[in-house]
């Protein structure tokens, strides 16, 4: 099974460790993985700006990248929620892309959807001797969660790693003030919301909050940094399965 | 209402430091958003109540025409009177003409954010008529000044007990009360007097009804019946035309949904169906029945793309859930309508330009979406104004600018690779001892609170051997 992985703009800056823990759990799955060279973002800052021929010609130009794999997946509740909920509307007016997506739209998903319900993943591949054993807790990514139906699939992939103990959060769905340019734009308001996000993760006294969005890892850990704490790790939930964090 | 959504960004601010707000919002999450789980696990079918919910005000919405026009045929038939305002201004204009008429001295209200959009108090108060709001949240405000409200159900929600226990003291010159029970018998026997000393009575319409003529007026404190039951020789119903619901089958419906998506109550406690003034032979109700109902700006949303918004019920569950709501309140919206569902109704009603924030301050979490009773796809249609205000060239120089040179580096993987390969050792270098980036041009919404984890140093890119 060949599967075209969107690595997403964000972990190929920010956490690239992310993208190679993604590859090697696809490949403990059994999948072929190619990340095509010429990725670049699958448009959804545009489009959430209301710059719709930007983000129409990223969906043509992720057409043309992924649509010969038998699978797509991507590391990232929001990217995922972009190409599954949003390119229809990206690329409405354009009747032949849009009977292209047709056909690449059901081979879409977002890591842990496609790990848990498509390959069912059953043996997570070796951890690293000194992987992250401890207490962790999950946070619902609104794209993933509310776009994809992403909630039970990470928690029962967690609960397969060794040592990884999972606790609830209070309100482990309630975003938490990312929002893209939100949080640039009204940074203010994003750090009421992102406050009492990490208040409900030092309740739970986990050693690690796990996740599957770079926009959400970046804002949580930025605030936990910035208000003193140094100590709670905030991880990717491909680095927690596949034993590389 | 005087428009003020041009002064969100400081207002919210503002609201973001009054840490007495800040506990008084909690009171959102507490009661509302858990009171409202609880009570749609009552129904044995919630989503299919949701569909049928929406269905039925799409059926409404998309023959808006037919259904008005039924609805006046049969209101008038059982001897009311149906008047339609084109702007807020001419639907004042009219209830003040129908309180002349009538030689009317004093009006009591009951609940009505329409009554908001109209500023009928000061249109009342200009025109010599007294009018008193009497449901407990708009009475306190009356009170205090005039205060709009900072919630379409809950109006005082940011206010506490302590808080309204010294304004009742003040204005009713009393003495200081704590017990919440006493202070609701204090303003009932001010009430009182007003009920019994009223010519005219203004209440809102949470539906209209067209197969019979009736107005639904939903409430917790029964002060609709003293409005409209007791002694007011008129009743005045105000509300918006999108209000109309065919029959009284897609009001059980609706019922279903309304008071648990609001204040996660099954029923109501007062619910009213009021049809036409007293007849001859009946014991209560008005001489005469009114309703003014209200375009300002309604019938520009038919047949467009933000139709779907005129489906809203007006329950305030979206607002409850917001994460951005919970943190700033209603005043910083700047008009009638607060929260998400304030964001598209703004925008949509008082002109894109006047309300440029509203649609932006969202994280677009979805969350509105997901607890709309009739299905309001709220984050679609804010990035639409999004997409309007972008299109109009309405936002800031330097968005356009930064756009347009990150989709054409997007569009160019071979720039792009270059580009972010810079990127990544630039903002690495930025960082401090601990990996963190304390400052960043261009980004200081988000460095003024958080700090940036630096990036690895290479990208995925340049490291991917595959």
């Amino acid at each position: 099974m060949r599967v075209g992985l969107l690595v997403t703009c964000l972990v190929d800056v920010m956490r690239p460790e992310i993208g190679f823990s993604t590859i090697k759990l696809l490949e403990a799955a059994g999948c072929e993985v190619v990340a095509p060279e010429s990725q670049t973002c699958c448009g959804q800052p545009a489009y959430s700006a209301g710059n719709r021929d930007a983000a129409r010609a990223l969906a043509e130009k992720f057409l043309d990248e992924f649509e010969g794999f038998d699978y797509i997946v991507i590391p990232s509740g929001s990217c995922g929620g972009m190409v599954k909920t949003h390119y229809e509307d990206a690329l409405a007016g354009h009747p032949h892309l849009l009977q292209r997506f047709a056909a690449v739209k059901p081979r879409v998903y977002e890591l842990t959807d496609f790990l848990s319900t498509v390959v069912k993943l059953k043996n997570l591949p070796t951890a690293q001797a000194d992987s992250f054993k401890g207490k962790i807790t999950y946070h619902d990514s609104c794209c993933g969660l509310r776009e994809l139906g992403v909630q039970q699939q990470p928690r029962e992939l967690l609960t397969q790693r060794p040592g990884v103990e999972l606790t609830e959060m209070k309100d482990a769905r309630a975003c938490c003030g990312f929002g893209g340019s939100f949080a640039v734009k009204y940074g203010d308001i994003s750090a009421a919301i992102v406050d009492e996000k990490c208040e409900n993760i030092h309740n739970t006294h986990a050693d690690a909050v796990v996740l599957g969005d770079l926009g959400c890892m970046l804002n949580i850990e930025g605030r936990l940094r910035r208000t003193g704490d140094h100590t709670t790790r905030v991880l990717h939930v491909a680095q927690v399965l596949a034993g590389d964090a | 209402m005087q428009i003020q959504s041009m002064h969100f960004k400081a207002r919210a601010g503002q609201k973001l430091a009054d840490l007495r707000l800040q506990q008084n919002l909690k009171k959102l999450s507490t009661k509302f958003v858990t009171g409202r789980a609880s009570a749609i696990a009552e129904l044995d079918d919630f989503e299919a109540t949701r569909d049928a919910a929406a269905d039925r005000r799409t059926r409404a919405i998309e023959n808006l025409d037919v259904w008005l026009s039924t609805f006046e045929k049969e209101a008038t038939r059982r001897g009311a009177t149906v008047l339609y305002a084109e702007t807020a201004e001419d639907a004042s204009r009219l209830v003040v003409e129908i309180a002349r008429k009538h030689e009317v001295k004093k009006v009591i209200k009951s609940k009505s954010m329409v009554s908001e959009e109209m500023a009928l108090n000061s249109a009342l108060e200009a025109a010599g008529i007294t009018p008193i709001e009497t449901d407990l949240g708009e009475y306190i405000l009356q009170i205090n000044d005039n205060e709009p409200p900072s919630h379409i159900i809950a109006p005082v929600i940011h206010k506490d007990k302590e808080e309204i226990a010294e304004l009742f003291s003040r204005i009713h010159k009393k003495p200081l009360l704590t017990d919440i029970p006493e202070m609701t018998r204090e303003a009932r026997e001010v009430l009182r007097t007003h009920f019994l000393s009223a010519d005219m009575g203004v209440t809102g319409g949470n539906f209209i009804i067209a197969e019979s003529g009736s107005v639904a007026v939903v409430t917790n404190e029964g002060n609709e019946g003293m409005c409209t039951v007791m002694p007011p020789k008129v009743h005045v119903v105000v509300t918006g035309i999108e209000k109309v619901l065919p029959t009284l089958s897609d009001l059980a419906t609706i019922m279903r949904l309304l008071p648990r998506s609001a204040t996660g109550q099954s029923i109501s406690n007062y619910f009213s169906l009021l049809t036409g003034p007293r007849a001859q032979g009946e014991q209560d109700g008005p001489e005469h029945m009114y309703f003014v109902l209200v375009d300002a700006g309604r019938t520009s949303l038919v047949g467009t793309e933000f139709e779907e918004m005129l489906r809203c019920i007006r329950c305030g569950a979206c607002m409850n859930h917001c994460p951005v709501y919970q943190k700033i309140g209603g005043h910083s919206y700047g008009w009638v309508y607060p929260g998400p569902m304030g964001s598209v109704l703004t925008p949509s009603y008082v002109g894109v330009e006047n309300a440029m924030d509203l649609p932006q301050a969202s994280t677009l979490c979805g969350e509105c979406h997901v607890v709309c009773p009739v299905k309001i796809p709220l984050p679609d249609l804010l990035r639409k104004l999004r997409e309007k205000q972008f299109k109009k060239g309405l936002r800031p120089v330097f968005e356009y600018v930064a756009f347009g040179v990150w989709a054409f580096v997007a569009k160019r993987p071979k720039l792009y690779r270059i580009t972010t390969q810079i990127a990544t050792r630039l903002m690495r270098a930025m960082g401090n001892e601990k990996g963190l980036i304390a400052t960043l041009p261009m980004a200081g919404g988000w460095t003024a609170h958080r700090d940036m984890p630096v990036p690895a140093g290479k990208t995925f890119r340049e490291l991917n051997k595959h």
